[in-house]
């Protein structure tokens, strides 16, 4: 098996019993990136010197007995909203072009304590806003499965590249489903954990009451793997939950006897194709044959967290991305040509046509006049899809639902129409809304051969429920185990 | 003409004294250069949080508590959202609807007469940073050391009546805040600031007329001559039938006048909301009873009990609790030596020579322990009390101590009565004339007499005994 095929796990082991080296698993995953992601165009910059140096000193370390830690070698690729010391971050930004971060993001330093060897930084929707990756500044990422589709977004390039056997593991952000839809979408496992479970200090932020840091992976080990060196108090964000981090990897239950799994009746209605559709009650099915009780339980104010949602996404983003004016970093237009201009000028140009109309959305529901109408509402709304999810774990342990209603959509599909681009969002905006954990895991494929994924969720802060809810389906299903199929010289499926 | 009623309100900003800025660690400092004490947190740069600092919440309450402020059990903090280049990450954190410390109150006194003016909150918030003009006009910087430094935000109710009202209003916090221990409050520095509100009114109507706000005030001077100017402006508009604008004016110090900034059009709408960053401020009832009991005393406790219990004018009181270092100086002083000698000279001799020296009392050479020593001997008589300030004037300028000085100098009283005896009757010799004046019953002769005897004594004889045996002598007994 080449080392670009292996879990992350698998090639942790590997390094740390001298199987193979940090270096082998390094040069193959940039052998891999360049075989075929000039098809998928995942990573908008690599960082070849900086990866083979940070795998040789993990080298080192075997060599001399030390600990090279949990993620030993293994190659990981960043969204590129996550702040690397002394590497350009852009968030998929025309404004941020040639930033370079000055400090380490909380994950990177951990991840990069663990013996991560970063790639480079992956594509995503310009500040984390879309849900195909089309919104990039630079240019689309494309499905692995299907070329001529989306890979879902706004982590888009970090779930592509996992997909195409890129890196065994990418780390991206989850605001609205910015994990889950294009892990979705691509095959992968992608978790988004609870809101707090993992510090954002050094996510560039969109939402910051929303956004959330998590990984992607080809098995839930490797996800929980990746939880458990990320998680954790972090006294730079103080958002971040005072708990220690649980044991992650546990073997699966044998069984779920007794195990209650709510399927919520609302998810039925909200534009579902019907494939899958068939692929999630088969999905159900799987649990049901392994003795978990499958109850119906209602999410009423499922249907109102897309306009809640985009409320207070969009206030919170008017606010974050007020920085970006020109004046300290980044881009400047209209200088010399007095201030306003170049505010105006800077921001006219840097921001895509998404971003702006969010901050246009979040500045107007912010506005004196609107603020009671609008983003108050919203706050109560939000109360209420929380207690919501609150009732609904009342009777059962864990929440299974589609992760997005479509499989991956043809690029410039739905580009026209925002609206329903936003509706693509309906069945995972009211995790973040509530600030749950939840899992994207690969259930099976559409007729196109495009993947559909399941998403579950579980109580706040119960990722280990979560994680072994989702290993469960993993072991009794080979799903997520195929590839697409991608290569030197491969043509684009039409 | 109509009679008008001034309505003024004051928003003051007090730097706290932190050692670290509000929300992370860079250290808070005064010049320096620019850009010196920055970080990726109070630059705001992409992906960087605020951590609040606990400290400034302690000396915030701690503030609170000083200016009878209810302290919130809850309390949060907002972004306050403009456009502008000191201003890194184009909000401003503060706290919009859940102040820290909500209403309270402090007493001004102006002339004699007892006011208590509200305070409608006191909340904290960061500092910008400082926008920098070059010389050669190639274009501006930013300076952002100031960036992020914890402010404590002071509003008061639009109770002040006058000018005068204000500047005792602001003298007041400003006392309060620095017994308090919560700031240097120091103008030069930035400090302490302050903006004022103020409208007119027809003598007697309970609503409000249309304000002006003024900013640029840089003392208390300032703020007093800022409003008396825009009170006379805005009468004389209203006199003539017109309206004022609401609008921003900047007090200009060179003309004593204000000039437009920005009218109310131009006014920002700072689409406050709260800051997801951070987490709400919930205080431990125990803890807060904790600092409510830490709480130094106060300027008006403290001159109400020196008056009481040292036996001195409220006047005198007032002067020396207006800074707690003063008030401790006169306590130490006066636990040492007569209280109301010891006032005496603390606020004669010693603030006259300390405001000759442009010093404070911090720098006060003279110790309150070397000032008691000085007046003790004089009550033992060893020194007499014009001899006394020509030795304080020496402790202050040399540094030495009373003792040495007289010893030094040879100053020691001359009380010994044949001592003086002998002199007194070589005075009485060499002055016949007057001498007889004083036997026939001229008492003014008497003064003279005496001089003569200080005089051959270069100022050490006893004047009370030298005027005793020269009656004695003379036969005015």
């Amino acid at each position: 098996m080449k080392i670009h095929e292996m879990t992350a796990s698998r090639i942790a082991a590997g390094v740390r019993a001298g199987e193979f080296s940090a270096r082998e698993a390094a040069l193959d995953a940039l052998k891999r990136i360049g075989e075929v992601d000039g098809t998928v165009r995942a990573f908008l910059r690599l960082d070849p010197e900086g990866a083979l140096a940070a795998a040789d000193r993990i080298d080192e370390r075997v060599a001399s007995g030390e600990d090279p830690g949990p993620l030993a070698g293994v190659p990981v690729g960043l969204k590129d909203n996550l702040c690397v010391e002394g590497r350009e971050v852009t968030c998929g930004s025309a404004i941020l072009a040639g930033y370079a971060a000055p400090y380490d993001a909380t994950v990177v330093a951990r991840l990069r304590a663990s013996g991560a060897v970063f790639l480079g930084q992956l594509n995503m929707d310009e500040f984390a806003m879309g849900s195909s990756n089309e919104n990039s500044s630079y240019g689309p990422v494309r499905n692995p499965w299907d070329p001529c589709r989306v890979p879902g977004g706004s982590s888009g390039g970090a779930a592509a590249a996992v997909a195409s056997r890129q890196c065994a593991l990418a780390l991206g952000s989850d605001t609205g489903g910015s994990i889950r839809q294009p892990a979705s979408l691509c095959g992968v496992a992608g978790l988004k954990p609870t809101y707090g479970r993992v510090s954002r200090y050094g996510l560039i932020a969109y939402a910051s009451s929303l956004d959330q840091i998590g990984p992607f992976a080809r098995s839930v080990e490797d996800v929980a793997l990746a939880l458990e060196v990320m998680a954790g108090p972090d006294p730079r964000d103080s958002t971040s939950a005072p708990l220690p981090v649980p044991s992650c990897r546990r073997e699966p239950p044998p069984t779920l006897e007794g195990m209650r799994l709510g399927v919520p009746a609302e998810c039925f209605s909200e534009g579902m194709s019907a494939e899958v559709e068939e692929r999630f009650r088969e999905a159900c099915a799987v649990y049901r044959d392994a003795g978990a009780e499958l109850v119906e339980i209602r999410l009423p104010r499922l249907p109102d967290s897309v306009a809640c949602y985009y409320i207070i996404s969009t206030a919170e983003a008017s606010s974050n991305l007020a920085r970006f004016d020109g004046v300290q970093y980044g881009i400047r237009s209209g200088a010399g040509e007095g201030m306003i201009e170049m505010y105006q000028q800077t921001r006219a140009q840097g921001f895509g046509p998404e971003v702006k109309r969010r901050i246009m959305l979040g500045t107007y529901v912010l506005s004196a006049g609107y603020y009671e109408a609008f983003y108050a509402r919203a706050l109560k709304v939000r109360r209420l899809i929380k207690d919501d999810f609150d009732r609904a774990f009342e009777t059962c342990g864990c929440i299974l639902m589609p992760t997005s209603p479509t499989t991956a959509f043809r690029l410039g599909e739905k580009t026209a129409d925002p609206l329903q681009m936003y509706l693509s969002d309906i069945f995972t905006i009211g995790v973040n809304l509530a600030g749950l954990p939840a899992i994207s895991i690969n259930c099976g494929f559409d007729g196109a051969g495009l993947p559909v994924g399941l998403q579950i969720i579980a109580p706040a802060f119960e990722e280990p429920r979560l994680l072994d809810v989702a290993r469960f389906f993993e072991g009794r299903t080979r799903h997520h185990l195929r590839s697409p199929v991608l290569g030197p010289g491969e043509e684009a499926r039409g | 003409m109509n009679s008008w009623e001034t309505v003024i309100g004051l928003e003051v900003h007090v730097q706290l004294k932190t050692e670290s800025k509000l929300f992370c660690s860079c250290p808070v400092g005064w010049g320096g250069e620019p850009n010196s004490r920055v970080c990726p947190v109070c630059l705001g740069l992409p992906g960087v949080l605020p951590v609040l600092n606990r400290r400034a919440v302690e000396l915030a309450v701690r503030a609170g508590l000083a200016l009878n402020c209810r302290t919130a059990s809850f309390s949060k903090f907002d972004r306050k959202n403009y456009y502008y280049p000191d201003l890194p990450k184009a909000y401003q954190i503060s706290q919009y609807d859940r102040p820290l410390n909500g209403p309270g109150w402090i007493d001004i006194s102006v002339d004699d007469a007892d006011r208590r003016i509200g305070i409608t909150r006191a909340h904290l918030e960061e500092d910008a940073g400082k926008l920098v003009h070059f010389e050669d006009g190639s274009g501006s910087g930013v300076d952002y050391n100031r960036t992020g430094v914890p402010l404590l935000e002071i509003v008061s109710e639009p109770e002040l009546r006058t000018p005068r009202e204000a500047h005792e209003y602001l003298k007041t916090i400003h006392g309060v805040m620095r017994y308090a221990g919560v700031s240097d409050c120091d103008m030069e520095k930035g400090s302490f600031r302050c903006d004022a509100n103020i409208s007119l009114r027809p003598a007697g109507s309970r609503g409000l007329g249309v304000k002006v706000e003024i900013k640029n005030m840089n003392s208390f001077k300032a703020v007093e001559k800022a409003l008396e100017y825009e009170e006379r402006r805005q009468r004389r508009i209203l006199d003539k039938g017109g309206a004022v604008v609401q609008e921003t004016r900047l007090f200009v110090a060179e003309s004593g006048k204000t000039r437009s900034m920005r009218s109310k059009e131009e006014a920002h709408d700072y689409r406050y909301f709260p800051d997801p960053d951070l987490v709400p401020v919930v205080l431990d009832p125990a803890w807060l009873e904790e600092e409510r009991k830490k709480l130094p005393e106060l300027p008006a406790a403290r001159a109400q009990r020196f008056a009481r219990e040292y036996g001195i004018p409220a006047y005198d009181a007032g002067v020396l609790t207006a800074e707690r270092e003063l008030a401790d100086y006169f306590e130490a002083a006066a636990r040492l030596a007569d209280p109301k000698t010891a006032s005496n000279w603390v606020m004669v001799e010693l603030l006259g020579k300390l405001k000759e020296a442009g010093k404070g009392i911090a720098e006060s050479p003279v110790s309150p322990e070397g000032l008691a020593e000085l007046l003790s001997l004089v009550v033992r008589g060893t020194i007499s009390g014009k001899t006394a300030k020509a030795v304080f004037a020496e402790m202050f300028s040399a540094g030495s101590s009373a003792s040495d000085i007289v010893r030094e100098r040879g100053l020691v009283q001359i009380s010994d009565a044949a001592e003086l005896e002998g002199i007194v009757d070589r005075v009485i010799a060499d002055n016949p004339g007057p001498a007889e004046e004083v036997r026939s019953g001229k008492d003014k002769a008497i003064a003279f007499l005496v001089g003569q005897a200080m005089k051959a004594t270069r100022g050490k004889a006893n004047p009370r005994e030298v005027n005793r045996i020269l009656k004695e002598r003379l036969g005015r007994n």
